[in-house]
């Protein structure tokens, strides 16, 4: 395979939120990367520093916290270095991204119309008509019916599921080469959610779009990424294909993960739950941060464990992994 | 006026008036719970809590001063500025630090009639004070007893109460004020009338608010079923939760009051010359200050100032101490 | 939208007819109404001429309808000063108080926003907490001794601008006017930057709490993340989503600062109402009084309906409550 740039590569990110007992990371030492056209599941649960990884790529972690170390390279240009103006006329056009509530998303005051116009005209010296054009085709896109008329309505006027169609046809307004999608679907009915993911599937493979959909729904990311990352209490610790990392997870944290997802396979079966709770970033516990929730821990575990490549593109940052060969069984 | 029930929350009382910050605050404190302060010692909770704010604690000693030079004035003051045998006409207008015949000096000048503006200023900080703190009292019963029966009672009563509250407080104090004064005349009486009438809407509508929330509490409800008489569920459970932020109300409700007084006295629609209070000793001056002699309106101007600044302070630190949500 | 309307229009009715009556039975229940409405100076006749006219010696509810006919009718009393329609009177005065009302309502807008706003992004910068302590000073800050400390600094010790009066007026419409000459305007900015003073701290505190809120929301970011520069996010979203509670309370705040201006007015002898209404308490002309009041009483339910209708207007959320309810 030829030296290639990926769209985005990440490397030991490290996002820090100052706090009375002294800098917290969120964020610590992720590293991953998202070609051209490429869907990547960023998963872990509520409070793993997902959602922050996705603010500190596109520059908006707002104090009291701030990237404090790591290098983001999109196309390989480190984005650390950006002054805020080169950043914001990045951000919208070349890297977009959704958020989780659709509800919250839009302003409530301003119309559809100037909320899209404005994110076309941040960024090109468009007429008015042409960007209008332009949002009118977007929304079609994205499945709207009527553009026309819903241009000029208030975001009060749509479902939650029509508001996340537009935030998306807002990120794809300027043909971004990188959206993140922060858990975009999470708010949503089940029917919605389905549909707008197959319709953001569909836009990134006919664009080329590279794609990181943070989630903590691992069915979610199954039939939509190429590759995983799993993340847990700031740290990546699994990354592989999407066959690698639900077929044969190898971290003890994936394979609860995956044990805790009803699943067809499994009829009748208990799900299974991880015993404990997420840690508080302020109260970590030494050396692997799962270790006091994990079935395999044992001494060594209080010494941080690296990311082990241990089978081509299937990474894991344990010990003890699961390893080929083992079948995924449900702790009991 | 009210506003309609389907006016969204923003929009719920815009208070037409001086008060908005305020009563912000005070709706904040409606929705939370009463503050029960601490478990173990809760005044000296309250007291490690007030004293956070060096700015607050200075508010008060600032404050405590001012009140005792009020309350002492005819022992402090170099003279009895309203005993015409002391006073000198030859003196009169005198600048700041001219020599008495009398006494040492003019500290702070004289009045037209040879007066000495600090004893002056100290007698007028006793009318003011009283006025204010008293109007603040009464007008505290008074809505104290209305709000807890609107709120204890509910039905009717409550919607009359709440009917006038509301139409009074979309008219701004010093129209109620006027309106009032124009009737009734001239008077320390009236003055005080005027002033309860404006104040004791606020009073109503906190404690109300207070009120409502707390009969909702399991330990009224507990003290209901042990047949406990109304007016001792009222006054032994309901009330004591309802202080806090009526607390918080009457301490800058007191700054306001003395600050609405001494704007009426300037007016001379206020209370009568033979009792001046700072806002007459202030219109006195006004004259002689476009002529360069500021001081006769100056120095009771800054010691109005400085009283209502204490005061404010003390209110803004009592704001968060005692607001349930913002306690750690 | 128009059951709304009507709603909100029968409310103002009724508060107006309250009033009405709360100053009707101050002047004729409380007081003595012949010593308070006719001119004591007037001979038995008049007198009796008077009575009859007023219907003082009816029934109190005849005699209340008969002032709310009078009242309808443009009838207040006769000035015993002046010998004129109070109404007439009043209303000849007031476009000096509006321009004075205006003035300083524009300042405060022009202050307070801006400032609350920075006040709002940067709380914890100096400059926020700068801002916020000089609100603080201005809520604190008794108006009458503002203006004349501000008539001691510019008009008497820097001898810079006037200290009274109207200065010279043009017509605009057949309506005086001080804000179009040199002389009117520098006579205008001293009182209107005394009454403004006040709004200015009431401004800067909801622009401050407002901005800070809105900041907090996911479309700010969402904005943000589409690229937009930090004055578009500062000037469209977040002024959009403040504008709406400054401009409610500030439309609700047009009557207290006509109500304030009472202070004002009397400071810099600027002609408008209040300086009338403290005149004619001082001169015991009472129609005049009790015109003033049945008047701003009445502004003022109006301006408070104009600005709910405003609102509803403003806002498409309550638009669509509308419809729907």
């Amino acid at each position: 395979m030829p030296e290639h740039t990926p769209t985005l590569a990440v490397e030991d990110l490290r996002t820090v939120f100052r706090s009375k007992a002294g800098d917290v990371a969120a964020v610590d030492g992720v590293s991953f990367s998202v070609d051209r056209g490429e869907v990547l599941g960023l998963v872990g649960e509520s409070g793993s520093g997902k959602s922050v990884t996705g603010f500190s790529i596109i520059g908006l972690v707002d104090p009291p916290g701030r990237v404090a170390g790591g290098r983001v390279l999109y196309k390989g240009r480190d984005l650390a270095g950006l002054s805020e103006a080169r950043m914001r006329a990045l951000r919208g056009r070349e890297i977009a991204m959704i958020f989780q509530d659709p509800m919250m998303t839009l302003n409530p005051v301003l119309r559809i119309d100037t909320q899209m116009i404005e994110a076309i005209r941040a960024h090109e010296r468009v007429s008015e008509k042409a960007a209008r054009a332009r949002c009118r085709d977007a929304l079609g896109r994205v499945g709207i019916p009527a553009p026309d008329e819903r241009l000029t309505a208030y975001p009060h006027q749509f479902s939650g599921g029509m508001r996340q169609r537009v935030a998306i046809a807002i990120a794809l307004l300027n043909a971004p080469d990188l959206i993140i999608a922060d858990e975009p679907t999470t708010a949503l009915d089940v029917t919605v959610q389905a549909q707008i993911l197959y319709e953001v599937q569909a836009l990134c493979r006919d664009t080329g779009t590279a794609l990181i959909w943070i989630t903590h729904d691992l069915a979610v990311v199954a039939g939509l990424a190429d590759r995983i990352a799993v993340m847990y209490a700031g740290k990546v610790v699994e990354t592989g294909s999407t066959d690698q990392v639900l077929d044969h997870p190898m971290h003890p944290y994936t394979h609860g993960l995956i044990g805790s997802v009803p699943s067809e396979n499994r009829r009748g079966q208990r799900l299974s739950q991880i015993p404990g709770m997420t840690p508080s970033p302020l109260a970590l516990p030494s050396g692997c941060a799962f270790r006091t929730r994990c079935p395999r821990a044992d001494a060594a575990c209080r010494q941080p464990p690296d990311m082990v490549e241990r089978v081509p593109g299937h990474a894991a940052r344990c010990f003890h992994p699961h390893l080929t060969g083992e079948a995924v069984e449900v702790p009991a | 006026m009210s506003q309609s029930t389907d006016a969204p929350a923003i929009a719920e009382s815009p208070a037409a008036t001086d008060y908005d910050a305020l009563s912000e605050d005070v709706r904040e404190m409606e929705e939370g719970s009463a503050a029960t302060l601490g478990t173990q010692t809760p005044l000296r909770r309250f007291l490690s809590d007030f004293a956070e704010s060096p700015l607050a604690v200075g508010g008060f000693v600032v404050f405590v001063l001012v009140a005792l030079l009020a309350v002492f004035a005819n022992v402090i003051a170099p003279q009895n500025p309203y005993d015409l045998m002391q006073l000198s006409i030859l003196d009169g207008n005198l600048p700041p630090g001219a020599p008495s015949a009398n006494f040492g000096t003019y500290l702070l000048g004289t009045d037209d009639q040879g007066r000495d503006m600090l004893s002056a200023i100290m007698f007028g900080l006793r009318m003011s004070l009283a006025v204010g703190a008293g109007s603040t009292v009464i007008a505290l019963a008074i809505g104290l007893s209305v709000g807890l029966m609107a709120a204890y009672f509910g039905g009717w009563l409550d919607t009359i109460i709440m009917r006038i509250v509301d139409i009074q407080l979309s008219f701004p104090a010093i129209l109620i004020a006027l309106i009032l004064l124009s009737i009734l005349g001239k008077g320390v009486d009236k003055v005080l009338i005027a002033l309860v009438a404006v104040q004791w809407a606020y009073y109503a509508r906190t404690v109300r608010g207070t009120a409502l929330v707390e009969r909702r509490r399991e330990y009224i409800e507990a003290a209901q079923c042990l047949a406990l008489p109304t007016r001792r569920v009222v006054f032994r459970h309901l009330l004591p939760n309802c202080l806090p932020p009526l607390i918080v109300v009457a301490t800058v409700q007191v700054a306001h009051a003395i600050a609405l007084e001494a704007t009426l006295s300037f007016l001379g629609i206020g209370v009568p010359i033979t009792e001046p209070s700072l806002g007459l000793l202030i219109a006195n001056g006004f004259e002689y200050m476009l002529s360069g002699q500021y001081w006769i309106s100056f120095f009771p101007g800054v010691a109005l100032l400085v009283t209502i600044v204490s005061i404010n302070l003390v209110g803004d630190q009592l704001r968060d101490v005692l607001n349930p949500r913002l306690r750690r | 939208m128009l059951v709304y309307f009507i709603r909100r229009l029968t409310q103002s009715v009724v508060v107006v007819f309250l009033m009405a009556a709360i100053v009707f039975l101050g002047v004729y229940a409380i007081g003595n109404p012949i010593d308070v409405l006719i001119n004591p100076e007037a001979d038995q006749a008049e007198r009796a001429a008077a009575i009859a006219r007023l219907g003082l010696d009816k029934p109190l509810w005849e005699q209340f309808g008969i002032f709310l006919g009078n009242a309808l009718q443009g009838d207040l009393g006769t000035s015993f000063v002046h010998g004129t329609s109070a109404l007439t009177l009043i209303l000849d005065r007031f476009p000096a108080t509006f321009e004075l009302a205006v003035a300083a309502m524009l300042m405060a807008i022009l202050v307070g926003i801006p400032l609350g706003v920075i006040a709002g992004l940067y709380p914890d910068r100096a400059v926020g907490r700068i801002i916020m302590g000089g609100s603080i000073l201005g809520f604190s800050l008794p108006t009458f001794w503002v203006g004349l400390m501000l008539i001691m600094v510019f008009a008497v010790f820097l001898g810079w601008l006037p200290a009274a009066g109207r200065g010279d007026t043009v017509d605009l419409a057949g309506v005086p006017v001080s804000f179009l000459t040199w002389d009117g305007l520098s006579h205008l900015f001293l009182p209107a930057l005394n009454l403004a003073l006040f709004k200015t701290s009431l401004v800067i505190r909801l622009a401050r709490a407002g901005t800070r809120e809105v900041m907090l929301q996911d479309y700010i970011k969402f904005a943000r993340a589409k690229g937009l520069t930090k004055r578009r996010v500062v000037g469209v979203h977040v002024m959009k989503n403040i504008m709406i509670p400054v401009v409610t309370v500030l439309g609700l705040e047009l009557g207290s600062v006509i109500a304030f201006a009472v202070v004002t007015e009397t400071v810099f002898a600027w002609p408008g109402i209040g300086k009338l209404l403290i005149d004619s308490i001082g001169n015991l002309d009472r129609p005049v009084v009790v015109a003033y009041l049945m008047l701003t009483v009445f502004l003022f339910i109006v301006i408070n309906f104009a600005v709910d209708v405003l609102y509803s207007i403003l806002d498409p959320r309550v638009r669509l409550s509308d419809t729907k309810g």
